[in-house]
Order: C-alpha cells, then structure tokens, then sequence
C-alpha cells in the first residue's frame, strides 16, 4: 500500500532528516514508528501525504506516484487518509461539531450524513459533551482527541497519526488505542507514531525504530525497547 | 452544487466580510469611486458623441453657381445633388434670398447694401447636408467639377478639427475606463489577499483534510463578487440620482444644452456598470488566490 524507495530528505535549512530510507507498509497492517525526537518521523508522514517532497527517491501511495501526482489530484490523495497532526490543526473559528463536520463537508456528504454521522464519531473518542466548545477552550487531550474523530470520520483506507495519546492520561490513551484497533481490525492500515512504551509493548504490533533519519530495527511483533 | 456546501460557501464569504469589516467597507468604497469615475466619464463620452453628432448634423456646405446659369440648368443641377447617395438635404437659395438673408444679418446697418437690389453680386446657390460629417470635403472636391458650379465653401478645417475633438474623446475615455477598471481589479485583489493570508492557516488545514481548490477558493471569489457588486450598486444609485438631477437643472438653467435622458440607454449603462462591479470582484480574487493554492 505505501512504499518508500531510497527517500532522503534535505530540508531547505539544510537539515537532513530522512537518509535513503526503504520502507514497506502493506494494506491492513498496524505499525508504530518509533524514536527519539528528531529521528524523522513525523517527515516520513509528512512525505507519504505531500506536505513535503523528498529530496531524493520515490513516494508510492495505492501504486500512485506521490511526487509525480498532478496537483488537481492531491486532494482525494489525503481523502484516502485520515490524518492526526502533531500540532492537532483544528480550525480555531469552527466547535469542535463543525470541525469534524467539515472534514465530511469537503468531501461532499450531505447534511444529513453529517448530522448522524458526526455525533456517532464524537462519542468514539468520548467528546459528546464537548461538541459545542471552540478548539481554543479545550484542554490539549481534548483537541488530540477531536483531530482523531476527524481523522475517522471519512473511514478513510489509511490512518496517519502522529502521537495521537501525546497528551492523554493513561485511561484516555487506552480507549483511544482500542478505538484504532477496532478501526484497524476492519481492515485499515495504522501508522502510528508514539513515545508510549507501555502501549507499543502490550500491543504485539509490527514496531520501525527510527535513529537520526533511519530506520534502525523493524520487527513483526516487536517492542518499544530504544534506550534514548 | 448539494444544499449543504452551497450554505457553507455564504456562511463563509458574510463571516469573512465580518471579519475584515473595515477592510470590506474600504474595497467598496473603492470600487464605488472607480465606477462613478468609470460611469461618468461614460456619461461623458455618451453626451459628447452625441453633441457632436448634432453639431456634424449641422455641417453644411454652400455650392455657389456661375452667373449665367439658366433656371433649367439650376433644376437639373438641383435633381442631380438629390440623387447623390450622400447627399442628405439640397436647398436652394436664390441671389434675392441670400440678399435679403444678408440684409437681415445686418440689422440696422443694412443702408449699406441699399442700391444692390438693381444689380445683385450675390450668386445663386445650394445649401447642401452630408449623411456624415466625413463625407464633406471629398464630396465638396467632387462638386467643384461640376458645369455649372463656380465655387464650394463649407467650413474647412473646422470640420476636421471637430472631427478630431469627438474621436480624442472617445479615446481618452477609452484610456481612462481601462485604467479605473483595472485599478479597481487590484484593489479588490488586495482586499481578497489580506483576508486570503489572515485565514491562510485554515486554508492550509483545508487542504490537508483534503479540500479541492475550488472548494477553497469558491468562499474568497463570492466575497469578491460581493464586494464588486456592493460597490457597483452604489455607484450606480449615485450616478443615476446625480445624473437625472443634473438634466433636471440643465433643462431650467440651460435649455440649448441637449443632454441624452434616454432612459433605456442609461439603465442599459447601469446594468452594465453592475457586472462590472462583479467582473471586476472575481478577477479580483481569482488573481489573489493564484499564489495560495499553489502548494
Ligand atoms: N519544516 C522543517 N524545516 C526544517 N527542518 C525541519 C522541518 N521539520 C523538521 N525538521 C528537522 O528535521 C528533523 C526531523 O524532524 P521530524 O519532525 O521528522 O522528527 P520527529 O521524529 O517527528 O521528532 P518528534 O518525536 O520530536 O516529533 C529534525 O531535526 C527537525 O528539526
Ligand atoms: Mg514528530
């Protein structure tokens, strides 16, 4: 489903934080992605839905071409995913409803659609009481957990979540964990970044340690284990 | 286009003229200044054309005849000037008439011309109107061949320069709507710009939740076009309020001054004052927004 091919990455500062990194993602599969701070994770997200190209090497996403893909088709490429961002990037002037509603208004659901839909996913990830609040009066757990019900909402092919339980009690971050799960047992590839040791070593999933823009170990059913 | 999207493109386009209220108001204004500009120099075009429509309707030329001519001859001659496609309006002035036309002219001092009833000077001659102003001078050439004709006169010169005037109008005119027109397109742009790059965080996360770009651009261009319009509309109010006033005044002040009140021209003016207020919006943001989606 995702492959990289030999990608490094130069940002303009001249940083570089991805060096020729290979890596196989297949359709279905759970993999946490793991690593110190800066190891390049969050730009191996970044790359698979175009926020950034890479210097060198090829992108392929559902056997596209990300790098080489026309512009005008861009947007249904980050349709077929469902992305939760570092840096949550919720829309400040909307409530929390109305930003998970909007990510279906950009797709073109009806009103109708939204209305059932919408509510349903805010109870996933336990934020019925909250619908009505802007993103700026919620605590930093509450908005992780809204940019998640967005990133659901479209039952999008592919998860990209990067550290989705940053911020959550352990409780909150065990709900959320299952609600990935679930949606993964139905058949939804999870790419999920996270320092959460406890989570990636009780979850027996396939674990990619990172290390100053490589990948240093990827095991099936592997542990969290990196000494920092 | 469902229900749903099509209320979020107006919730969008009122909530960010809300939000840039003062700039909003600003870019009207601006728009409603250019296209009073724009619409009365129009107005002024308009009346000069026709002003010197009416004037060159008034260009004539006089055909003076050699003396011997015999009323016969003058009769043919008078029948050939009719048949001539040009030629709109032949009048025939005889030497007694242009003698006493002459007298006329000079009120009381016309003791000077006592004596010339006996033996007249004045020649017969042929008061002639042009369809257009263009057509005098080379039809004056062509009649200055002709048997019996002595002499053409018409206003030389004047004519040409007349001429010049109404087509200098015209053309400063031209110049002067293009200019305003896209003046007002970089305003608006501008407008769009400052409230494209205070919301370019909601674009970006727009377009990472997999936004099209038209979906992004469609609330900048209705606020565009709101805005163009909003400006046309009150330049237009002010243009046809100031406009008919004025004829109004004219009319009791200056009855010889004969300004177009055709209504149906002028509301065909303002109609299209209208979409271009709108023209100007869309261009407006579509130019804005050209950097912004790029990425
Ligand atoms: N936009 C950018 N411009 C320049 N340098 C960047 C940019 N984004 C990331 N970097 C650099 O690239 C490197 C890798 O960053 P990345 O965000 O991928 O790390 P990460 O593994 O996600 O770290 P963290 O766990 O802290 O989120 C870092 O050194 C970072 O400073
Ligand atoms: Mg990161």
């Amino acid at each position: 489903m995702i492959q990289l091919y030999n990608v490094t990455k130069i940002y303009p500062s001249g940083v570089k934080a991805l060096t020729d990194v290979t890596l196989r993602v297949h359709k279905g599969e759970f993999v946490f992605l793991v690593g110190p701070s800066g190891a390049g994770k969050s730009t191996i997200t970044k790359l698979i839905y175009r926020e950034e190209f890479p210097t060198r090497g090829q992108v392929i996403f559902n056997g596209k071409n990300v790098i080489r893909m026309r512009q005008r088709e861009v947007p249904y490429l980050r349709r077929a995913m469902g992305m939760v961002f570092q840096d949550f990037r919720l829309l400040p002037q909307k409530t929390v409803f109305e930003n998970v509603a909007f990510a279906m208004e950009v797709v073109g659901s009806s009103g109708r659609d939204i209305k059932k839909t919408v509510p349903k996913v805010l109870n996933m990830v336990g934020l019925t009481k909250k619908a009505d609040v802007f993103p700026g009066h919620l605590s930093g757990g509450e908005q992780q957990r809204v940019s998640v019900a967005r990133a659901i909402v479209n039952n999008p092919v592919l998860i990209i979540a990067d550290e989705p339980t940053g911020n959550l009690d352990p409780e909150t971050s065990w709900d959320l964990m299952n609600l990935f799960l679930n949606i993964n047992k139905r058949g939804t590839t999870v790419i999920m970044i996270t320092h959460a040791r406890d989570i990636v070593d009780a979850m027996k999933k396939r674990v990619v340690e990172m290390a100053g823009g490589q990948i240093v170990r990827d095991e099936k059913e592997g542990t969290y284990r990196y000494e920092a | 286009m469902r229900l749903r999207t099509v209320r979020y493109y107006f919730c969008e386009t009122i909530q960010s003229i809300l939000r840039n209220s003062w700039l909003s108001v600003a870019s009207v204004g601006v728009v409603a200044v250019s296209l009073m500009i724009l619409g009365s120099s129009l107005l002024l075009v308009i009346n000069a054309s026709n002003m010197a429509a009416n004037l060159e309707s008034s260009v004539e030329m006089s055909l003076f005849l050699k003396d011997k001519s015999t009323s016969a001859q003058i009769k043919d001659l008078e029948d050939k000037l009719k048949a001539m496609p040009d030629v709109a309006q032949v009048e025939f002035v005889s030497k007694q008439r242009a003698l006493e036309e002459m007298k006329k002219n000079f009120g009381d001092k016309k003791d000077i011309l006592a004596g010339l009833e006996e033996k007249n000077p004045l020649p017969d001659a042929f008061r002639i109107k042009t369809r257009t102003v263009e057509q005098v001078a080379p039809l004056a050439r062509q009649l200055e061949g002709l048997a019996q004709v002595d002499q053409v006169r018409y206003g030389q010169g004047v004519v040409e320069k007349m001429l010049a005037f109404s087509r200098w109008i015209r053309v400063a005119g031209l110049v002067t709507m293009v200019l305003l027109g896209v003046a007002a397109v970089f305003l608006i742009a501008t407008t769009i710009r400052l409230s494209v790059f205070s919301r370019r965080k909601e674009i970006g996360i727009m377009k990472f939740i997999g936004a099209t770009n038209w979906f992004v651009r469609f609330p900048f261009l209705l606020e565009g076009m709101f805005l163009g319009l909003a400006g046309s509309l009150l330049a237009v109010a002010a243009i046809y309020f100031g406009y008919f006033t004025l004829i109004g005044n004219i009319q009791v002040s200056l009855p010889f001054m004969q300004l177009v009140s055709d209504r149906d021209l002028i509301i065909t003016l303002m109609e299209r004052l209208l979409l271009l207020g709108l023209v100007i919006g869309a261009a407006g943001s579509m130019i804005s927004m050209r950097k912004f989606l790029k990425a």
